[in-house]
């Protein structure tokens, strides 16, 4: 709208408003292009002179006007006076509403960030806390045998807690998840009151609290059985409490199968077992692996139950059924417990090893997971694009074979390939999954 | 997928005139490796249902002799003498529920907000980097939260509870015992080892746990109504006030309450800050806490029959709490979704 029409908008002479205005052309220069985001220069002179000036305030009552001191109470000050001078200053130029938005946007973003410094202040604080054990080659390659808390971190390393947790964590998954995975398989496959009873009680068993799960294993195996404190009692407790976890998420995934594609397989004719196992599984698979891999995350880093059941030891024990074996988290927990600086710096490196392998898997699960049920990476869409050319070749050459054979023309006029230079679609066509086999 | 499942669904509705038309029986028995494969799932779920049932039952049968020694007074019994067969869990509940409550003071607004950041005010690019920080955050095993919060925190933390008995001392819940706030040559450890410690070393936990729910229920805040809001000329935060929140209200309250279910359970994190005492102590800031779990990381080495009887009493009082929590907690969740997800 020109001015002009804007001019014969407002005028309330008659004569004015009954005339039709043409926007006239070339006259003049061009309507300078308005800006339509929501940010202008004076929200950032806002912000900018608030902080300047809160920061300048606060030094004044810190460090001239009031008996103040301290590095959060200045920040908090500082934050507070920020607030409320940011305020003034967009009330300057804006209603009532938009100054309640701005302020609650300020908020909004320090929340976010200060939940997000903390992480990574957590990550970096436990990585730079490991640096004095860390470049110690020995800390990789030896246990405590010969090293007792006065040695230097020269001797002695976390070998022996490493090489637990992997037997540990090895064993558990063996026991968790194909139980896991069935288990989660029979929650959507049968369903009924049964399967919704088993699932109630999957979802109160995520309530456990890792240390009763524990203290379950102690008092079932290790009383009342006479099995030793060993490798093995620590994955049982890991296990009873990773599995209602893999459960859980797997039930999930699985739940996020397109209906479509398992009515699809029905329709084929295909019986369950093969719509699970050839439709079902592999179009969650991604999420499946997900799943187990943060229960895995998750049971690596469960201390108290392997506190109760693993035993402590400082040598290195391959054998999960005989003699105590420790594992990361539960070594970080003794070795800081002693005064020793150096047994400290000894439990700062073994909590940066957990950290990065529990990092690891995490990334391990966002590279293979992340995606939802059906949905393929550009590598996917390819597989099965050549497994669609594949099975077509074959069918041709089948179809070749009983033509030879002398069928009738019924069986070809149903064979789809009736264009044999149809172009094919991989974006639609094969990542429906259908051809998952 | 939800609105192609949608049509499908449309597609296959009797028509009006079919209504004589009963449902028929989709999955017929297809043969006897179905019948296999069913017995197979069956025994699969029946195992873990098994496993599970164990837990309890043997729970609550190992926690009867002490419960029927101690009777009602184990709900009010303070102290831990199991060799006297004079236990009770009225202090270490009291400091369980102290800490958690600490933590989800803490951890509630910084999920709240964070999750409101995510899902409204973030760059649609730094989104999904954002969720998976949130999700990573939840991984990160919780005795690297307790190494940070007793070599880090605790020092960093004595001057705000100093600030916070000396002038809100009035209040029962800050009020340190034996604390001078006006001796300059006052030993600080009287601030430290506490709930209030402890507390904060959950919220670190919790907070993840939290934020991941309240962001789903926020994202899946119906787009017609917030682009309505916003057509009504509301500002974003008039649109999140007036459609964000309340469609989250369940979701903020189931959230906060399954954060809560976790933070009552933790052990190592507040097993290594403390230092445990058997009275029930209800000042904050002040050294000295117990609770349930750190109680069990704490004893079972040195029980008894009793003794571990005992343990597992305070353990199945632990298990019967956050499964409450939990239940009331996912069934306000699930509800609040109501018509949002496919299923």
């Amino acid at each position: 709208m020109t001015t002009d029409a804007m001019e014969a908008m407002d005028a309330p002479d008659a004569t004015a408003a009954q005339r039709t205005t043409l926007p006239r052309r070339g006259t003049g220069a061009a309507e300078p292009r308005r800006s339509t985001s929501g940010l202008h220069d004076s929200d950032y002179f806002a912000v900018f002179g608030a902080a300047a000036a809160s920061l300048a305030l606060t030094w004044l009552f810190f460090s001239r006007l009031a008996p103040f001191s301290g590095l959060l109470g200045f920040v908090v000050f500082a934050y507070v006076l920020f607030l409320v001078l940011y305020a003034i200053l967009v009330s300057y130029d804006e209603d009532g509403p938009a100054v309640r938005d701005r302020i609650t946007s300020v908020i909004v973003h320090s929340l976010a960030a200060v939940l997000l410094l903390a992480l990574v202040f957590v990550v970096v604080y436990t990585m730079w806390s490991g640096r004095k054990a860390l470049p110690h080659l020995n800390f990789f390659t030896q246990d405590m045998t010969n090293a007792g808390p006065l040695q230097p971190l020269t001797i002695g390393g976390s070998r022996h807690a490493l090489i637990g947790t992997l037997i540990q964590i090895a064993i558990a998954l063996a026991l968790t998840v194909p139980v896991g995975l069935l288990a989660a398989v029979f929650l959507n496959e049968v369903p009924g009151r049964y399967a919704r009873l088993v699932r109630t009680v999957v979802e109160a068993m995520t309530a456990l609290p890792s240390i009763v799960a524990g203290l379950f294993v102690y008092a079932t195996a290790i009383l009342a059985l006479g099995v030793e404190k060993s490798g093995f009692a620590a994955s049982l407790a890991i296990s009873v409490m990773m599995l209602p976890i893999i459960i859980r998420a797997a039930d999930v995934v699985i739940r996020l199968v397109p209906g479509t594609l398992r009515e699809a397989s029905y329709a084929l004719g295909s019986p369950r077992w093969r719509t699970v196992w050839h439709v079902v599984l592999p179009t969650a698979r991604s999420g499946l692996t997900t799943a187990v891999i943060l229960g895995t995350a998750r049971g690596i880093g469960e201390t108290s139950p392997v506190l109760l059941t693993a035993g402590y030891t400082a040598v290195t024990n391959y054998d999960p059924v005989h003699g105590p074996m420790v594992s990361l988290p539960l070594a970080t927990f003794e070795f800081v417990k002693s005064p020793q600086p150096t047994m400290i710096a000894r439990g700062f490196g073994t909590a940066a090893l957990l950290l990065v392998l529990v990092l690891l898997l995490f990334v391990a699960a966002r590279l293979i997971g992340g995606r939802a049920a059906g949905e393929l990476s550009r590598r996917g869409v390819h597989r099965r694009v050549v497994a669609s050319r594949r099975d077509k070749r074959r069918m041709d050459e089948r179809r070749t074979a009983r033509g030879l054979a002398g069928v009738t023309a019924g069986a070809a006029a149903m064979s789809y390939p009736a264009h044999p230079d149809r172009p094919e679609h991989p974006g639609t066509g094969p990542a429906q999954g259908v051809d998952g086999s | 997928m939800r609105t192609r499942a949608r049509t499908a669904g449309a597609g296959t509705s009797p028509e009006p005139g079919a209504a004589d038309d009963r449902a028929r029986r989709l999955h017929g028995d297809s043969g006897p490796a179905d019948r296999l494969f069913r017995a197979v799932a069956t025994s699969g779920g029946s195992l873990v249902l098994a496993v599970m049932l164990l837990v309890g039952g043997f729970l609550t049968y190992r926690a009867w002799q002490a419960l029927r020694v101690a009777k009602w007074s184990f709900l009010t019994t303070a102290a831990w003498e199991p060799d006297a067969h004079h236990v009770g869990i009225a202090a270490v509940i009291t400091g369980t529920v102290l800490i958690a409550a600490v933590a989800i003071v803490f951890a509630v607004p910084l999920a709240i907000g964070t999750a409101l950041y995510i899902s409204e005010y973030a760059p649609p690019r730094l989104r999904r980097t954002l969720i998976s920080t949130i999700d990573l955050m939840a991984a990160v095993p919780s005795v690297i939260y307790g190494l940070w919060g007793l070599f880090f925190l605790q020092g960093k933390v004595i001057g705000l509870a100093r600030w916070l008995s000396t002038y809100f001392g009035w209040f029962p819940l800050f009020k340190v015992d034996n604390a001078d706030p006006h001796d300059p040559l006052a030993t600080a450890t009287v601030y430290t080892a506490s709930t209030f410690i402890a507390g904060m070393v959950v919220a670190m936990m919790v907070t993840p746990i939290i934020c991941s729910i309240i962001r789903e229920v926020f994202s899946q805040a119906p787009v017609g109504e917030r682009e309505g809001a916003y057509a009504l000329g509301a500002t974003r935060w008039g649109m999140i006030r007036a459609v964000v929140l309340p469609y989250g209200t369940g979701g903020m309250i189931g959230g906060t309450m399954l954060g809560l279910g976790r933070a009552l359970g933790e052990t190592i994190g507040v097993y290594l800050v403390i230092s445990p005492v058997f009275e029930i102590q209800p000042h904050i800031l002040q050294a000295g806490t117990s609770s349930v779990s750190s109680l069990i990381a704490l004893r079972y080495g040195e029980a008894s029959q009793f003794g571990m009887s005992a343990l597992m009493a305070a353990g199945l009082a632990l298990f019967l709490m956050t499964l409450v929590v939990n239940f009331v907690a996912s069934s306000i969740v699930a509800r609040s979704r109501s018509g949002a997800t496919a299923e």
